[in-house]
């Protein structure tokens, strides 16, 4: 016996934009007392002045502490009476600030949040205290292969002229600089009404969760959005490879990889799907079965895709000893190069579909889930049925279809290959 | 046949246990909230069962055993739950294994088909181990570029000295290097057998039809012997212990470790009281406890170290466990902040505890944010059904049920108690990540 909406109904989110141009997105659920809350601000390191990165990570470590009206303590104190844990995230597109409480609680939890979001003062104190924190953070990233890995190859792909090159933590130089009217700027510039989307899931009807939006955000006046230009990458015209050494390291980290495309290509499920056979399928794809699986040089091999508002990186990682790092490149090399040279078989593009398809349930099983997925689709305007429209998408998509976006993406002769861990060596 | 021994209200329904002929322990809950269903089998082998030699063996074998078996090919044994859009996963720990997928309710029978595989009739192919030996050591050697997780094993190394608990999970490295196809092997015969095991499944199934098809898939796997398990209690703690790590790296970090309590122990809540006070609370579930990070801004140790600036960031783990492990607390130096004055700091606070106590506010809030936890992670049947048999595997389900009244029970007077037994200098290792000079 069973008593769910089945899957093909959808979600059926609500949406309102309020008068100031705020978005809110609900959907009520009833598996646990609790409201999640998700603001999805466009506010992330794309936003950061070309001369100063890291002030929209800085922001998310300061906003919350401090508000005109609330000191960093009077808010720890209510958020931590109550429970609820508020996380800040920044991406290179958006900065989020998430938290889960229980459906008592959530209106009093919103008017919260919604102060921090408005009203933040970033107390000179309270920016000092935190500046700490950043640069360690920093630090750590400078002894972690893995980061390494990724900032060198970002750097190599983008530039540090473009955002995307830049690292979104910033730099030690950049972190020192960064003060109250900075962030105060920032904040003024990107954090508008227009910049928010607001999705509200948990066990509240969408009126009650319009009416706590309206209440706690109306008084925000609009402002104009800022345009904010991010250039197209430049397009390699050979390989390139680059070693980082880090002979204190038990292991090496290869990232290695493209631009590809943007979330709105048309060709974007046929890179989704060719990205999930090479990289992602049944742990890694292709080139888990041959990296991992077969061969058993390493504990993680994966690709991802991030298609976003410009075309974002294809990344293939993977961490290997220092003696298997020539071997391990030229089995991605060969992977992509099968992929590129035959296209995928009928099998793997009916399996990835099936998951694909197969995974939604899953995906938005959890408030936290929803409200991800809801922002998202807000994000890059792919409508209130997105949800429902994913599986024909994705069964659309023809095996030619993929091959060509194999082709496109990933021919190993203008791969950008960085490697940082114990090796001095060269590659190739 | 399958007997029904005990039926429980576990949240808004009803959790259903059945132990079948051969042991197997079986709970089921129905969840119709969503068109899904979970199945997580749990073992009782995790690396306390495990001597010197062959560290590692039992998270070893959980890697063969997603290689392949008699009905199932190798190269099939993932792809089977991914056609139904199915998340799987396994994990090993101090005292335990387990092995989960999650994926639509129509694809239930095949997640019982490859658990009843994976109990009965692994390959163990000699090539395979093999291979998976490298993946293992590139899994320790990933986590060595970790300085926190090189002094966790450090500290976990020189806070036991007698129990089992002391050695890594993933293994010393000549022991990796060394054990035998045989080893692994042996190990899984004596452990994968359905009288050491829990399965539990949860989502939108219908419980008897569930319970036909487990007895269907399960009820001709024999019961298997044991043998004797080891008994080895940790000797009482002295006096202070202490480690440095001295490695090139570019952070320092702090560990400081008190013997704590067993999961199903008295002293068990308290303590978790007194961690949500110090650190803020995290909850009880190893699967997602610790993917959401704790209400901490207001916490004792957060305002003396995070807040003074001198540390990063700080945690506090406390997880329930079959034997008495530790009670650790971590922070992050931030740059140019010593770790004797963060050391300094840090234990002048657990000092303060130990000796002072709680205040009837925290004793409050925490018990708030306990609460507040346990509805969050009851989030998802994935979540469910880990800890119907994460507790099942270290003492007893019903634990699990009645954690959130034996959290509301906690007195001031416990806590303090707790506190004062638990965290003195005698009982505490120190360990220290101290970066040289690259």
């Amino acid at each position: 016996m069973t008593v769910h909406s089945p899957a093909a109904h959808g979600l059926a989110p609500s949406r309102q934009v309020l008068a100031n141009g705020l978005t809110v997105l609900s959907k009520r659920t009833a598996v646990t007392p609790a409201v999640t809350i998700h603001a999805s601000i466009r506010a992330g390191g794309a936003a950061d002045p070309s001369d100063l990165s890291g002030v929209a990570h800085f922001a998310s470590k300061t906003i919350d502490r401090g508000t005109t009206t609330r000191s960093a303590d009077q808010i720890a104190e209510d958020l931590d009476s109550r429970g609820v844990p508020l996380t800040a995230a920044v991406t290179r597109q958006t900065l989020s600030l998430t938290c889960t409480c229980l459906v008592e609680d959530f209106e009093a939890v919103l008017t919260q949040l919604a102060d921090i979001i408005t009203r933040p003062a970033f107390p000179a104190a309270e920016v000092d205290s935190r500046r700490s924190e950043v640069i360690t953070l920093i630090r750590q990233d400078e002894d972690s292969p893995a980061a390494v890995a990724v900032d060198g190859l970002m750097d190599m792909l983008y530039g540090t002229a473009h955002p995307y090159g830049r690292k979104l933590r910033g730099t030690i130089e950049n972190a020192e600089r960064i003060d109250t009217a900075a962030l105060r700027a920032f904040h003024h510039a990107h954090v508008t009404p227009g910049n928010v989307s607001l999705a509200i899931v948990g066990d509240v009807a969408s009126p009650r969760a319009v009416d706590a939006a309206s209440a706690a955000f109306l008084a925000w006046a609009a402002s104009p959005e800022p345009a904010i230009e991010i250039p197209s990458p430049p397009v390699p015209t050979g390989r390139r490879a680059r070693v980082i050494p880090m002979m204190n390291k038990a292991q090496a980290d290869i990232a290695y990889g493209f631009t590809a495309i943007t979330r709105n290509d048309p060709a974007y499920y046929a890179y989704w799907l060719m990205n999930h056979i090479m990289g992602q399928y049944s742990m890694g794809g292709r080139l888990g079965d041959s990296i991992r699986e077969r061969q058993g040089m390493a504990y993680y091999v994966f690709s991802s895709l991030d298609a976003n508002v410009v075309p974002g990186p294809l990344m293939v990682r993977a961490g290997v000893s220092a003696a298997n790092i020539t071997k391990a490149v030229a089995s991605i090399d060969a992977e992509l190069t099968s992929l590129v040279n035959e296209g995928p078989t009928e099998q793997e593009l009916i399996e990835s579909k099936q998951y694909l398809i197969g995974s939604l349930p899953r995906t938005l099983e959890t408030n936290a889930g929803i409200a991800a997925f809801l922002t998202t689709a807000e994000f890059f305007g792919l409508g209130l049925d997105y949800d429902v429209r994913v599986p024909d998408l994705l069964k659309a998509v023809t095996r030619d279809e993929v091959h060509e976006a194999a082709r496109r993406a990933v021919d190993p002769s203008k791969a950008t290959v960085v490697v940082a861990g114990p090796y001095d060596g060269e590659l190739a | 046949m399958a007997t029904a021994v005990e039926e429980q209200a576990g949240g808004a329904s009803t959790v259903r246990e059945h132990v079948l002929d051969n042991g197997l322990r079986v709970l089921i809950q129905e969840v119709h909230t969503a068109p899904l269903a979970t199945v997580w089998a749990w073992y009782r082998v995790g690396s306390k069962d495990e001597g010197p030699g062959v560290t590692g063996v039992s998270h070893w074998v959980e890697h063969m055993n997603f290689r392949g078996s008699t009905n199932i090919p190798r190269e099939k044994v993932k792809g089977i739950i991914e056609q139904y859009g199915g998340y799987w996963n396994g994990y090993t720990w101090i005292d335990q294994t387990t092995y989960t997928e999650t994926a639509t309710r129509d694809a239930l029978d095949h997640m019982l088909f490859i658990e009843s595989e994976r109990m009965g009739s692994c390959l163990y192919d000699p090539a395979d181990c093999e291979s998976e030996r490298t993946i293992i050591i590139s899994e320790l050697q990933g986590g060595e570029n970790d300085p926190d997780t090189l002094l966790d094993q450090e500290l976990t190394a020189t806070a036991f000295r007698a129990h089992a608990y002391r050695h890594p999970t993933i293994g010393w490295l000549s022991d990796l290097q060394t054990m035998t196809r045989d080893d692994l092997y042996g190990h899984y015969r004596r452990f994968y057998v359905p009288n050491n095991a829990t399965l539990v499944i949860v989502g939108d199934v219908d419980a008897d039809a569930a319970m036909r098809d487990v007895v269907k898939r399960f009820g001709a796997i024999p019961a298997g012997e044991l043998g004797r398990r080891t008994q080895t209690k940790e000797p009482e703690q002295l006096g202070q212990r202490r480690v440095t790590v001295s490695k090139s790296g570019t952070t320092a970090y702090l560990k400081i470790a008190h013997h704590a309590p067993a999961g199903d122990e008295a002293e068990f809540f308290p303590l978790l009281v007194l961690d949500a006070v110090l650190t803020g609370a995290k909850g009880v579930n190893l699967w997602a406890s610790f993917k959401t990070p704790p209400p901490q801004r207001s916490a004792r140790l957060y305002q003396a170290l995070v807040n003074s600036g001198l540390a990063s960031g700080i945690t506090g783990s406390i997880v329930p466990t079959q034997e008495p492990f530790v009670y650790t607390i971590s922070a992050t130096a931030t740059q140019g902040t010593s770790l004797d004055r963060l050391e300094e700091a840090a234990v002048a606070e657990i000092d303060r505890v130990a000796r002072d106590g709680i205040t009837p506010q925290e004793l409050t809030k925490a018990k708030t944010q306990l609460r507040a936890r346990l509805v969050f992670e009851n989030d998802s049947i994935t979540n469910i059904a880990h800890q119907l048999g994460y507790f099942a595997t270290i003492a007893r389900w019903q634990d699990f049920l009645a954690m959130a009244g034996r959290i509301e029970t906690v007195t001031l007077e416990q806590v303090g108690h707790v506190a004062a037994k638990r965290l003195g200098s005698s009982h505490r290792t120190i360990g220290w990540f101290s970066p040289a000079e690259q």
